[in-house]
Parts: C-alpha cells; structure tokens; sequence
C-alpha cells in the first residue's frame, strides 16, 4: 500500500514539474513574442508566424470542416431522437447552435490542431535537439524561444479560434441540414432561430476556451520537443506525448472552464 | 592576454565529476587542437565554452569577459564574435545552403541583400562550394556538410573559429582537404581556432598547441614537439594507439574451448 502512495506522489511531483515548466516556458515565449509582431517586431519572426497561422489554420480547414460536419449531424440527430418524444424537437436548434458555440467547436478544433500541429510542433524541434540546430541557434546569438516558440505561439492564438468559428459554423450548418431534410425547416429560418439561440456570453466563452486550447497546444507540443533527449526515437516518443498530453489538457481545461461558466450564468 | 581563458573549471552530470578544475588557455592567433580519448571531456569542455551550459564551479574568460557569470545580452555579443561548426554539421534542413549562411547576416546586421548574397558566395567559395548553395543539407555529402557548417560560421567573420570533430567519419582524403581548409582560414584570416578531435593525423598537421584531456583534466598542454617529448604514460599510451584493456587472445581461445567442450559459461 506505502508502495503505490510512493508511486501516487512520485508521479503528481513529475506532472507538477512539468505544469511548473509549461508556466515557464509560457512566460518566456509571452516576452518573446512582442519580436514576432507585425510592424513593432522582427520581420522574420512574423513571416515564420504567418507561414505557421497557414499550416496550423488553412490547411487544417478542410478537416475541422469535415469533422464539424459529422458531428452537427450526430448531435442533430441524437437530440432530435430524444426531444421528438417530448414533442420539443424544435429545440434541437438551440442544442446545435450554442453546443458548437460554446463547446463542440472549439474542443473539436483543438482535438484536429493537436493531432496535427502539436504533434508537428514536437517532430520539429525534437528532431532540430537531436541534430543538434538547437545548440546551432544559440551559439549564433539567437534566442530558440523567440526564434522557434514565439512565432507558432502566435499562429496558435490567431489560428485556433478561427478554426473554432469555422468548426461553429460547418456544425451548425449540419444542423441546418438535418432540420431540412426532417423538418423542411428552411436554412434561413433556421439560421435565424440559431441567431436569437446563441447570446454573447456563448461566443466569449468558446472564444477563451479556443484561445486556451491554442496555449496549451502550442506549448506542449513544444516543450516535448525540447524535452527530447537521444536518438531519433525519442522524437517518435515525444510526438505521441504531445498529442496524448495536449488532448488530456484540452480536456481538462474545457471541463474548468464550463464549471466556471456554469456558476457564472447561475449567479 | 589568452583569448579564451579556462578557469579551475569543474562540471559535474548527476554528481559525476566530468571536469575537475580545468585550466586552459588558447592565445590569438592559434590553432589549439583538444585532444582526448572518449569519455574525456572534450565535448563538455566545448559545450562549457559555448555557453551551452553551467558549470559547477570555474570560470571562461572570453575576451576578457567571464560567461558563465555574464547577462544574456553579453553572452549574445560574444557569441557573435565566434563561429562554431558543430559536429553533425547542424545545417538548418529547411533552409537552403544560401540560407543556412545567410541567416546570422540577416539577422544580426543590417546588410542589405545584395551585399549578404555576395558574402554568402564568398563564404561558400573560401570552403569551395560555391556552387552547392541552392542546395539543402539532406542533398550534400557528409565532407560537403562539414565544409557547409565551417563557410556558416565564418558568416559574421568571427575572432574564434570552435571546430567540434571535423573529420570525423570522413574520408582520408576529405578530411585532409579539411584540415587544408582549416590551415587556409588561420593563414588568410588570422583566425583564432579551438578544433576538437582525436584523429591524430589531423592533430598533428593543423595544430600550434595541442591540449591532451584525460578523465576531466588537462594531461599536458604545448606546441607539437613539446606533446611528443612528453613521456607521461598515458599520453605515449594515446599517441601510440595502445589499448587500454587489450583482449588476451590466448586466454580468449581456451575459454571457448572450455565452454565447448564443458559448456561451463564462467571463464
């Protein structure tokens, strides 16, 4: 039994470690930043943020949409079975619109952006520690946080909640389809009954929760990279840490975040 | 004055001493060639020179300033004023040879691109691939990236030229155009050079002082005559390639002949 509370702790100590070194290196990349700015900045940092935001968000845009999509429909249609029998199917809209507002869109993005990007993020500079082109960036007087973290921080902040409107929008508009086809419910009534269902506090909330879920993203996926130490398998490692890691932490921000949302529309 | 000065320079990795209370000193103008077997501390002592880690105890004076008690902005304007060519090249994979070369003069001067392409020619002529440079380091030889990362760090036309094993796992013939290549820069530049290695060769041909390493301490130091005359045991021991536990073949071959005949496993 003193074995397994040795085992409970020893762990707990490791993953506050490690929360205490993602708050580290948070911190450092936010000073860091202002040198991947547009105008203000370095030029070239903001070029390697622009071409990161493409990665990160054009070219993840056909399967955020995808994904977004298959799952309006889903939730459509699992709603719609359940309120059908109270007669309440019209409130399927309601469940769509400010479920992908405020929940579905923002975490099925992040689930997307961390699969793709965090595990990129982590392959990449993992395999620059490996070679060695992280030690070659500082001894030529360049700081690896500015060069490397600072400017996918960036395309992560401004990426992440774009994908998140967009996976808001395919979902809802899944919905929309949905209610058509069973309903001949019109898509502009439809989306009209969306606009007087979702309020402020719906979209401000899946706006922070998105803006978190690209912190936490980014930063994980970065910091399994530099964490890597060996040969190249400790990048194939490091990559399956990210996505497990950044996925967990998603997962337990959004659930911190819709307590806290909870009891603030209580109040 | 030396131009880098070692100071009682002690590192330890998880309480095992790597260096202990190193001295050395590399005057201007000089190839000094650190020699050593593996394990000896060469790599630590060359990571410690960089400024890519802390040591536990000592001093690097560098021109004059000690950098492992000076700020970051210090630290930064003294490694402008070296060039290192690493090991495993370290060439950035995503960038072209041009841009490889390029970066520091991008960065760290306000050059205009004209004037950085033809000094980017110039750095790729002196090492001779002047016309690699639209090439990417995954396209070279390992001779052609050793060269690649020498033409990088003679970018800003640094005092100190650090060289981590340049010929290693080359060919003889490369790695004698190499050290041509390394004579060249001291000749035509009047370059300080720190080269580590253990190709003996090598050592011989480039150096003005050779600094022998043996288990964390500098074993002896001096101009190529004064390193032969030297009748310390295990610098004959390493210059006359003599193992250090050399396998018995007798006692070896009556060993498995026991085994095969008895098959009794100790020896």
């Amino acid at each position: 039994m003193s074995n397994l509370f040795e085992i409970a702790g020893r762990e707990t100590l490791h993953e506050l470690e490690y929360v205490g070194k993602l708050n580290i290196q948070l911190w450092d990349t936010l000073r860091g930043m202002r040198r991947a700015l547009p105008l203000i900045g370095n030029r070239h940092r903001w070029h390697a943020a622009v071409q990161q935001m493409l990665e990160i968000g054009v070219d993840a845009l056909p399967m955020v949409a995808l994904l977004a999509m298959c799952s309006g429909f889903i939730l459509a249609m699992q709603g719609a079975s359940e309120l059908r029998r109270f007669g309440a199917l019209h409130f399927v809209i309601d469940l769509v619109a400010v479920g992908f507002t405020r929940e579905l869109g923002p975490l099925l993005t992040a689930i997307a952006v961390s699969g793709r990007s965090g595990s990129a993020f982590a392959a990449e500079i993992g395999t620059m520690k490996v070679t060695e082109e992280i030690d070659a960036l500082k001894v030529m007087a360049f700081d690896p946080v500015e060069f490397l973290l600072a400017p996918k921080y960036l395309a992560a902040l401004v990426a992440v909640p774009c994908l998140s409107i967009v996976a808001g929008l395919f979902g809802i508009l899944a919905g929309g389809l949905f209610m058509f086809f069973s309903t001949h419910l019109g898509l502009v009534l439809y989306f009209r009954y969306v606009l007087t269902s979702i309020v402020l506090r719906d979209v401000l909330a899946g706006f922070l929760k998105s803006l978190a879920f690209a912190t936490i993203i980014a930063h994980v996926g970065c910091l399994e990279g530099l964490r890597v130490r060996g040969g190249p398998e400790a990048v194939g490692h490091s990559t399956t840490m990210a996505v497990v890691r950044s996925t967990f932490l998603v997962v337990v921000a959004d659930a911190i975040f819709t307590t806290i949302f909870y009891f603030i529309g209580r109040a | 004055m030396p131009l880098i000065s070692v100071r009682d320079l002690v590192v330890e990795y998880d309480g095992r001493r790597v260096l202990d209370g190193l001295n050395l000193d590399i005057e201007a103008g000089e190839i000094t060639v650190l020699l050593g077997g593996s394990g000896s501390g060469k790599s630590t002592l060359l990571r410690q020179i960089l400024g890519l880690e802390r040591p536990k105890a000592g001093s690097i004076y560098i021109q004059g300033t000690d950098i492992t008690r000076c700020s970051q902005a210090d630290l930064k304007r003294i490694r402008r004023s070296v060039g290192v060519a690493f090991q495993s090249a370290a060439l950035f994979n995503s960038l072209s040879l041009e841009d490889n070369i390029a970066l520091t003069l991008r960065e760290h001067t306000a050059l205009t691109p004209s004037v950085i392409d033809l000094i980017v020619w110039m750095k790729l002529a002196v090492v001779g691939l002047a016309n690699f440079g639209k090439l990417h380091p995954q396209e070279l030889s390992g001779g052609m990236k050793k060269r690649a990362a020498v033409a990088r760090a003679l970018a800003l036309d640094p005092d100190i030229l650090v060289l981590d094993e340049p010929s290693a796992g080359l060919d003889p013939i490369v790695a004698a155009e190499l050290d041509e290549l390394i004579l060249f820069l001291k000749e035509a530049f009047q370059i300080t050079a720190l080269v580590v290695t253990h190709e003996l060769p090598s050592a011989f041909r480039i150096a003005d002082r050779i600094a022998m390493l043996f288990n964390g301490s500098l074993l002896a130091v001096g101009t190529k005559d004064e390193i032969c005359a030297n009748q310390h045991p295990r610098l004959r021991q390493f210059l006359n390639r003599v193992p250090e536990n050399p396998v018995h073949i007798p006692a070896l071959a009556s060993y498995l002949e026991r085994y095969v005949q008895t098959g009794e496993a100790k020896p």
